[in-house]
């Protein structure tokens, strides 16, 4: 796929430059090409990039290389922290007004998914902060859009207002308030139609509802999949309505969502939530530090190249690599590995860190539930030492004692010596890939930890 | 006969063309607009095509999501055509590049207009499919009004009985053009809703039966699995069919709607692409890079929420209308 994450991408250039002792020039011009092509495929805008690259080679230059990091893992550090800057901080919190109802306006181009959002937020509203939202159906235009959203206050049990399809969205705007302030109702999202910002009609339409209403919050609702004219978008009604906030949604799909980017870049509005699926509790507080991994597509490289370096001793990772090397990997070793890369987090998040791990079939299949460790462990420390050493002695006996000793099933412990092989071999192919025989593509494999 | 003269031909020969050019130039008066007075300002900038030169138009072209790696390559063949003819005058340049584009958009086939293809005076089947929001159902709206108005007798079915008010939305369509709606309640099988769809048609003795299906994310494995069996009952009842397996993108998508073209491509063997809401001022550049690559062609067009907002689409129109300023500079 045309979607290769930076830390894949960066691999090559990393491996030239690596074991200089300071980044050159020539290094962040090499690995700076790499970024801005990974953030153009990841759908950031083009300005939004070459702003973003100058920050970064500025500040990369001449930097001191740090003890455990190759040069290229440090213009990756400077990257991601720079990223994260411009993603700021987590900022989830809603509006409260002074004298309810608080009002919000869901605003956005078509099918951007306003009206599901507003059904989310509605039930975030009451089930975290105990509020009692009125929705109200502001889209007289698309066909259907009342009912869509009598349907979710059905389904949530919550008051929707409407006017039907004949009233004037304004008018709707101002009514739903007075409802709201008769029934006692905290909260008024207001669902307003997908429109083109470009739609002068409609926009003047919607600055009409703010200056009735003036909202507490005007939430921007962008679909994550956006390519370069999110800028254009967000700009445009930001610039119109002056926006609270956006909310980013369909991001439970693969995109890489460097929309995020180019919003955040162009409006310096917080993204507040995000919106992770079809049902109305699929909707989360925005976390700009993974949306930043995710553009990149790097897993986590850079966090864990920071707990690498606070836990892994550098010696036994090189034992460790050579082992990995020669395959005479044990399950001593394992255990051992195992118990240092516990100290690091969920294995499976640190799987998904591995540039490339995604891509290996053999790594899927290998089962890495949390729960299971524990498991393992007690199977390996049920072994004897010969039987840690060469697993090849392994039969139906000695299989059985195991089990017994660790309390676990013996096809437990058939599936541990299995995926241990399986391990084994991946291991060796991926030393290999990082030690120049290049896989098809000529892409190279490394544990940023080494 | 350069391409360039055969394009300018094309859209000054006849009547009928230009009509629909004119039409083109209208709904993309933006896209036109803001892509070729770039290449415009482009090429009044730049006396010499050089760096610079390029640096710009990569940009340009990556501002309406044609993508990275399609960029790319079209910028190292312009440089190698460039260096070949020994091109010094960036207008001679403007040439080669929109030749390019469509070359890059049709590759070694037949360049005419990839129409719908249905079976004349039998149940044709159309299947529609694309993620949450694109404009399924509203495409489905707009192309039943048109196949209506060309004499055809179309049934929709309402397959989409997960989204809130999706049924609904449907049957608003089918009022506005006058065509019959099979639907069950929400919540039911779709697979049964489209089974119905099929019978329906059939006993009616209908030209086309439209079905929409609820949006679905590519990753969603289930979802798609789900959509494979829809397609598998239509086949089922009907040899031959579905006719067409249209997906919707959205003009707005960045590079996912590669993704979303593959995937739904392998469960459902998409045929055509619908490419909606160019009345925006999003390019759906994509679409080169998906033609290249997949080899589907875009079937239509849409403009906007009207039920005449639907257009074919002609890549060389297409083209034109990015291009239309410049070729129309060097007419003599
Ligand atoms: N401006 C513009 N809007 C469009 C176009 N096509 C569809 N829309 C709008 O986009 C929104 C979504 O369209 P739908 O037809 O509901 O999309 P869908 O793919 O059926 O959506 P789901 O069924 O929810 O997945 C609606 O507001 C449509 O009016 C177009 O060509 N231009
Ligand atoms: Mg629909």
């Amino acid at each position: 796929m045309a979607f290769e994450g930076l830390a894949d991408r960066l691999q090559n250039t990393i491996q030239k430059i690596k074991g200089k002792g300071k980044v050159t020039e020539q290094d962040v011009k090499e690995m700076t090409r790499e970024v801005r092509l990974a953030l153009l495929e990841a759908d950031v805008n083009f300005k939004v990039v070459k702003d973003f690259i100058k920050k970064v080679k500025e500040r990369a230059v001449g930097q001191e290389v740090m003890e455990s990091l190759t040069p290229g893992q440090q213009v990756i550090k400077v990257v991601k922290e720079e990223l994260t800057a411009l993603m700021g901080g987590e900022q989830s919190k809603i509006a409260v007004a002074d004298r309810p109802p608080t009002v919000i306006m869901m605003v956005g181009l078509q099918g951007a998914g306003k009206t599901t959002t507003t059904g989310k937020l509605a039930n975030l509203l009451r089930k975290k902060y105990n509020r009692k939202p009125l929705l109200v159906a502001a889209d007289v235009y698309r066909p259907a859009a009342i009912n869509q959203l009598q349907t979710l206050g059905k389904q949530l049990d919550m008051p929707v207002f409407s006017l039907g399809t004949e009233a004037n969205p304004v008018d709707i705007a101002n009514q739903a308030i007075e409802k709201a302030k008769e029934e006692h109702l905290d909260y008024v999202i207001i669902d307003t139609a997908g429109r083109l910002h470009v739609d002068t009609d409609l926009m003047d339409e919607l600055k009409q509802i703010r200056s009735d209403v003036n909202p507490n919050e005007i939430f921007l609702v962008v679909d994550a999949m956006t390519g370069q004219d999110a800028v254009n978008v967000a700009e445009s009604f930001n610039e119109q309505l002056d926006i609270s906030g956006v909310v980013l949604t369909k991001l439970d799909g693969d995109t890489r969502g460097g929309a995020a980017l180019s919003i955040k870049a162009v409006t310096q509005k917080p993204i507040k939530f995000a919106g992770m699926g079809e049902k109305l509790d699929e909707i989360e507080a925005f976390h700009p530090e993974r949306m930043a991994s995710r553009i990149l597509g790097m897993g986590d490289v850079l966090s864990l190249i920071e707990k690498a370096q606070e836990n892994v001793d550098e010696k036994k990772a090189k034992e460790l690599e050579e082992k990995m090397r020669s395959a005479s990997f044990t399950f001593d070793d394992f255990l051992e590995q195992m118990s240092q890369v516990r100290n690091m987090g969920p294995l499976e998040d640190l799987i998904g860190m591995l540039p490339g791990a995604n891509k290996m079939k053999g790594l899927k299949n290998v089962q890495f539930d949390e729960k299971q460790i524990s498991h393992v462990e007690a199977i390996i420390q049920s072994m004897t030492k010969h039987e840690r050493q060469d697993p090849s002695v392994m039969n139906a006996g000695r299989k059985k004692r195991i089990a017994k000793g660790s309390g676990r099933t013996v096809s437990e412990v058939n599936r541990l010596l299995k995926q241990f092989e399986e391990m084994k071999k991946m291991m060796k192919q991926m030393t290999n890939m990082q030690k120049g025989k290049k896989g098809k593509k000529g892409k190279g494999f490394n544990f940023p930890f080494m | 006969m350069s391409f360039f003269k055969k394009l300018k031909e094309k859209f000054t020969g006849n009547t009928e063309t230009e009509e629909v050019s004119d039409k083109y130039k209208e709904g993309l008066s933006k896209t036109r607009g803001s892509f070729s007075s770039k290449i415009n300002d482009l090429v009044a900038k730049y006396r010499k095509v050089d760096e610079d030169f390029f640096e710009d138009l990569e940009e340009i072209l990556i501002s309406a999501d044609v993508g990275v790696s399609t960029v790319m390559d079209l910028i190292d063949e312009l440089k190698m055509e460039v260096k070949r003819q020994n091109i010094k005058d960036s207008a001679k340049v403007k040439e080669v590049i929109s030749e390019k584009l469509v070359d890059i958009y049709y590759g070694d086939e037949d360049s005419s207009v990839e129409e719908l293809q249905l079976n004349d005076g039998e149940l044709s089947i159309v299947l529609f499919v694309g993620v949450n929001g694109v404009g399924k159902t509203t495409t489905i709206g707009k192309l039943a009004h048109k196949l209506k108005s060309e004499g055809k007798n179309v049934v929709l079915a309402a397959g989409d009985t997960f989204r809130a008010g999706a049924i609904e939305q449907l049957e608003v369509w089918g009022e506005r053009v006058g065509v019959e709606v099979v639907k069950h309640s929400a919540g039911s099988d779709p697979a049964a809703v489209i089974y119905d769809g099929v019978q329906a048609a059939k006993s009616r003795n209908a030209d086309v039966l439209l079905c929409d299906t609820a949006g679905r994310l590519q990753n969603k494995v289930n979802l798609m699995n789900e959509l494979s069996k829809v397609k598998r009952v239509i086949e089922r009842e009907v040899p031959g069919a579905p006719h067409e397996v249209l997906l919707v993108l959205d003009a707005t998508t960045g590079q996912n709607a590669m993704s979303q073209a593959k995937t739904f491509s392998e469960s459902t063997d998409v045929s055509g692409i619908v490419l909606t809401k160019l009345d925006g001022t999003a390019k759906g550049g994509i679409v080169l890079a998906i033609r290249n690559e997949l080899q589907i062609p875009v079937k239509f067009v849409g403009l906007g929420e009207k039920v005449t907002d639907l257009q074919a689409f002609d890549a060389s129109a297409f083209v034109y209308g990015l291009f239309a300023d410049l070729i129309e500079e060097n007419k003599e």
